[in-house]
């Protein structure tokens, strides 16, 4: 599956454009606010109907102007499709397939596979447990709508439950009778959520370390630990163990909403010993990783968006990753890069079509290989 | 709706737009409505509200809405009154009914366990149900409640309640809407229908 060509009118800086892009390599260079990015980012918007970085639909309109229009030519399984997205602003947000418009945004969802890379990313590093479950759950929710299904089941009886705790009742038995309720409840949704989670991991770890080693050319070793106070004991004799403490805290101690996922470079946390060059390698990695296993679940290759990556990558690094990605396991690819000569240098070193966009202020000049 | 030439239109645009559904546009086309009817209509209509809130009841049996001490249905005699269906409201009776295929009582707690909403179990009719029950001739109990977390919630709780009494307690089947195709039915639904899947000698 591929994009073939994208229409932008009056999307964050660009006013009108037209492109017509390879179905393998396809990279925009060019200065600091210039748009490079901008252009991943809609082709992000037609595949997720939102925006990456900014999630307030109505800011990535062009300034002093009110409406923006995405429109992409995508060639999937051998059809045109035909994907178009509208926001006029103080309006809903249209979204159409072969001009037909969807009724509900999640229907799109998963027709135009994508994995995007940015230095955003490194949240997941320096963040919160949130920021890493929130990772899992995106990858699983992607091809098992039950999990989804369950997780929201599972966070609004949370919320029901702390809500109670808060409110602690007079009332003693009913009291107990509920939260009874609300633990076998959490319990059963908990812990297929837990194993879901668990088996997800044990099958990303081999194609995550497969990866790290050769864009690193195997000098390190990499381990992706999954944390769960599920692992130790069985959930619903641990909220019962916990009740105490949980009604003086006034929330739930224990749980699937206290998994985490410890990102370990040579048997140490990555946050702390890793270099920003390791740490951009071990993303990198785990997005990689995520699109191989995206790619098998859904049959289709996913388009994969290469957000400024090379930035803190020594010239080795880059020749492997491009080296990886012009393979056959890979589909169609955008890159972003602000050194022009670094990336025609890498696409030098390899034989695929590609091609180079560089972007000035009012114009975009191609150069084909 | 500033610089309006009347206090008392005012005023009864404000009670309009304290309804569901209804903003101050609406509220005003209302009232301006009423304004044009004769005085007497506008009588009839105030006094139909009046007449409601002072001498509606609830029935003492199922707590339905009603006009006497025990509701028709409580009250019908063509009625089965060994099975009796749990819904969340009046709502939820009137679609039920609108099935013509249920025969027997009901029994309307009056909303569901959640405590984000202020609505424990002592805020809602169980005992009322355990009453019930307690008294005799009930065989079945059918829970027909939605199937949110929060009715999920509100099934257990009863089926806890109701443990140890010598009754049946039934739920209402969840699958494949009926008239549906099926390859657009949700991948949840369809993955408990296949799951859950019955008898075909029982369809």
């Amino acid at each position: 599956m591929y994009l073939k060509k994208l229409s932008l009118i009056n999307f964050k800086n660009f006013e009108h454009v037209e492109l017509e892009f390879s179905e393998k390599i396809n990279c925009f260079t060019g200065l600091n606010g210039i748009g490079k990015t901008n252009l991943l980012d809609a082709i992000y918007y037609l595949s997720f109907c939102k925006s990456y970085f900014n999630q307030i639909d109505s800011q990535n309109i062009k300034h002093d102007t009110d409406f923006f229009v995405i429109q992409g030519e995508f060639v999937r399984q051998e059809r045109l499709e035909m994907i178009y997205c509208g926001l006029k602003s103080g309006k809903k947000k249209i979204f159409k397939r072969n001009d037909k418009e969807y009724e509900k945004l999640s229907e799109h969802i998963g027709l135009i596979p994508a994995v995007i890379i940015s230095p955003d990313d490194n949240t997941l590093i320096i963040g919160g447990s949130e920021e890493r479950r929130k990772y899992i759950d995106s990858v699983i929710s992607q091809f098992d709508a039950d999990y989804l299904h369950r997780l929201i089941k599972y966070n609004r009886i949370l919320m029901q439950r702390n809500k109670m705790l808060k409110d602690f009742s007079a009332q003693k038995t009913v009291f107990k009778e509920t939260l009874d309720i609300y633990d076998e409840q959490l319990a059963a949704e908990g812990s297929v959520i837990f194993s879901k989670r668990l088996d997800f991991i044990d099958k990303l770890l081999p194609i995550f370390q497969k990866y790290y080693s050769l864009i690193s050319k195997g000098q390190e070793t990499v381990d992706l630990i999954f944390k769960s106070q599920l692992l130790e004991a069985n959930f619903i004799e641990m909220l019962q163990a916990a009740r105490n403490k949980d009604m003086m805290l006034e929330y739930t101690s224990v749980g699937i909403h206290k998994d985490d996922l410890s990102l370990e470079l040579q048997n140490r946390a990555i946050k702390k010993i890793g270099s920003q060059g390791q740490q951009k390698t071990y993303l990198a990695a785990l997005k990689f990783a995520q699109y191989e296993f995206l790619k098998s679940v859904s049959g289709l290759k996913p388009i994969l968006l290469l957000d400024d990556i090379f930035d803190k990558f020594d010239s080795e690094r880059v020749g492997q990753i491009i080296e990886l990605t012009a393979d056959a396991d890979f589909g169609q690819i955008f890159i972003t890069d602000t050194n022009e000569n670094r990336i025609k240098n890498a696409l030098s070193q390899i034989s695929v079509k590609s091609n180079v966009y560089s972007i000035e202020k009012n114009t975009i000049e191609l150069e084909q290989k | 709706m500033t610089n309006s030439p009347s206090k008392l239109l005012d005023n009864a645009v404000y009670e309009f737009s304290k309804l569901p559904g209804i903003g101050k546009r609406t509220a005003l086309r209302l009232v301006l409505h009423l304004l044009r009817k004769s005085e007497e209509e506008v009588n009839v209509f105030g006094q139909s509200m009046i007449d409601l809130r002072k001498n509606i009841k609830r029935c003492k049996i199922c707590n339905n809405i009603s006009d006497t001490d025990t509701c028709n249905i409580c009250s019908s005699p063509s009625r089965d009154t060994t099975t009796v269906c749990v819904v969340e409201n009046i709502k939820e009776v009137i679609a039920v009914e609108n099935t013509a295929q249920f025969h027997g009582l009901y029994h309307v707690l009056g909303g569901l366990i959640s405590p984000m909403d202020g609505i424990g179990p002592s805020d809602l009719d169980f005992d009322g149900l355990l009453h019930r029950i307690r008294a005799g001739g009930v065989r079945e109990i059918i829970l027909a409640l939605s199937a949110t977390p929060e009715g999920d919630t509100t099934n257990f709780y009863i089926y806890r309640k109701l443990g140890n009494l010598p009754v049946e307690i039934t739920t209402l089947a969840r699958g494949v809407a009926v008239g549906d195709e099926l390859e657009y039915a949700d991948e949840v639904t369809l993955g408990r229908s296949i799951m859950n899947r019955i008898k075909f000698e029982a369809t």
